[in-house]
């Protein structure tokens, strides 16, 4: 029984590994095909794939759009956040409905709405199109995040800080902004993610600058490549770094 | 000005950004897409209009409501496997590997959420593809005669999914299973329960309601789902998303892909209504 529980996490591991496993070492396939017999360690497909130019446009539009669509999202929902859990507004279940509704809603649906609104009012669709779906996408989740992190401890602060004639904005930059910082640090973070990440938004909103994503998409139209692993092993590796970096940096402030 | 008037113009003013956006970029162009969906193609130009023809058109053309059932087919499958073999995971991890090695091990059975979506997928092709290592390790071995034909079908759509959704579920399981008290366990064990009856008759029950809750969220984001089923599953099974792209990609067929969307959505909010009595969104 108990060796059987190891055997299970052992086959379970296997499973979820095998896949970035067989994606990191074919990466380094010298020969045309990233699938069996493996024919040697090179490293021209990293090189290609550095030295790509629609890559590593699309590699500059992902970052962009993810911080600041990230941004503007977190601003929007750390204020509303503020707004709903500070001021007994009139229907305010209904305000935190409305906030949290594209939550539940597919980023497909999503995203065929607003290529409808903008094809009906005559918008180009750029990059700027796709930065607003992934707002659209985010700002939930950081209205969630922050609405769920102010407590009792941050409103009596607030209020002494009122007290002792602090402005609104004042209140806002000086008081709960700093005490919320590790909530508004995950919202950021966890935004940043799935913006980097998102795929439909992004293909159906771009058109010539597209995200990285939408490149590596356009990447698998041409067949297996080793070329393709490279890419997904060097965004793996850079993900893995800026988890273990984030995860030090908590732990090194917890203690 | 009273105070409790100036506290509500400043909230207001707090939430209209969010509120404004909220309405401009998701209830507008909702709205726009389920007037679209009454709208009728005239050769390339779409008319608006209150037809119910394209609602008509899924129910009665077996081409597109077959996408829905295979939708369901392969959402259903990929939602219950993916419970099951996450639940003995996230509770080997919770309750065999020591204290001081579960973040590590949580951490460890996460690792490919790292990669990118999009390179999942192509990831999985490349195992199980006809000179895939999977095919080459099985004729290496002498257990199969001639290659097997996997990518393409609806086994591979439900082989990617199901990796994705094993990595999520083992997540949200295994936050449940440290969150209950160990006293409960110590409890059934003192009256006689044996380990699989306690973990049977008592810590099953107690986390059915995150289970549930994260069950619902694989059915949300699978059956939405574009990409996998696109790499994986090829174009011979299409799901209801790739029907719906394939409406707006090679037909320009904005008002029947409006309508399934649609459809989509009433789906899901059916799935939610079957499931909130026991859902627990806050539990996540």
């Amino acid at each position: 029984m108990r060796g059987l529980g190891w055997v299970y996490l052992a086959a379970g591991y296997g499973f979820i590994l095998l896949p970035v496993a067989v994606l990191v070492v074919f990466s380094f396939q010298d020969g045309r095909l990233p699938v069996p017999p493996f024919q040697g360690v090179s490293l021209k497909w990293h090189a290609q794939v550095l030295s790509d130019r629609n890559l590593m446009a699309a590699l500059a539009n992902s970052a962009l759009v993810a911080g600041v669509s990230s941004a503007v999202a977190l601003i929007m929902g750390f204020l509303a956040a503020h707004g709903l859990a500070r001021v007994h507004l009139p229907g305010s279940v209904w305000l935190r409905g409305l906030l949290m509704a594209p939550m539940t809603v597919s980023a497909l649906i999503l995203a065929l709405g607003l290529l409808t609104l903008f094809n009906q009012t005559g918008l180009r669709l750029s990059l700027w199109t796709a930065g607003v779906g992934h707002v659209v996408l985010n700002l939930p989740l950081c209205f969630a995040i922050c609405y769920a992190a102010m407590g009792d401890q941050q409103k009596a602060a607030e209020r002494a800080a009122r007290d002792l004639g602090a402005t609104e904005v004042q209140v806002l930059w000086l008081v709960s902004a700093p005490m919320l910082a590790p909530a508004l640090l995950a919202a950021f973070f966890l935004s940043v993610t799935f913006s980097w990440d998102e795929f439909i938004l992004a293909f159906l909103l771009t058109r010539f600058d597209v995200t990285l994503p939408v490149e590596i998409w356009s990447m698998l139209r041409s067949g297996l490549s080793p070329a393709t692993n490279a890419v997904g092993s060097l965004v793996f590796v850079v993900s893995v770094i800026a988890v273990v970096l984030a995860e030090v940096l908590v732990f090194a402030r917890k203690r | 000005m009273s105070l409790a008037a100036r506290d509500r113009r400043v909230g207001w003013g707090l939430v209209a950004p969010a509120l404004i956006w909220t309405c401009a970029f998701f209830a507008v162009p909702f709205a726009a897409m389920l007037a679209l969906s009454f709208a009728r193609m005239e050769g390339r130009a779409v008319v608006p209009g209150l037809d119910p023809g394209n609602y008509v058109r899924f129910f009665s053309e077996w081409a597109l409501f077959k996408a829905l059932l295979t939708s369901l087919e392969i959402t259903l499958v990929v939602t219950v496997v993916s419970v099951m073999l996450a639940y003995p995971l996230a509770a080997i991890i919770a309750f065999r590997v020591p204290p001081r090695w579960q973040r590590l091990a949580l951490l460890l059975a996460v690792l490919p959420f790292w990669t990118s979506y999009v390179v999942r997928s192509y990831a999985w092709l490349l195992v199980l593809g006809q000179n895939g290592v999977l095919n080459k390790a099985l004729l290496g071995a002498g257990l199969i005669a001639a290659p097997l034909e996997i990518v393409a079908t609806r086994t591979a759509t439900v082989i990617g999914f199901v990796h994705f959704f094993v990595m999520l579920l083992t997540l949200t399981i295994y936050a449940n299973l440290v969150q209950l008290s160990p006293n409960y366990a110590r409890a059934a064990r003192d009256l006689g329960a044996g380990g699989v009856q306690v973990l049977w008759f008592v810590i099953l029950p107690l986390t059915l309601p995150g289970v549930v809750t994260g069950a619902f969220l694989t059915f949300v984001l699978c059956i939405g789902d574009y990409i996998t089923p696109q790499i994986l599953g090829g174009n011979n099974d299409l799901t209801l998303p790739q029907l719906i792209m394939l409406q707006l990609g090679r037909s320009g067929n904005f008002p029947l892909a409006s309508a399934l969307s649609v459809v989509l959505m009433v789906v899901v909010t059916v799935a939610y209504a079957g499931s909130a009595r026991w859902l627990r969104l806050d539990r996540l």
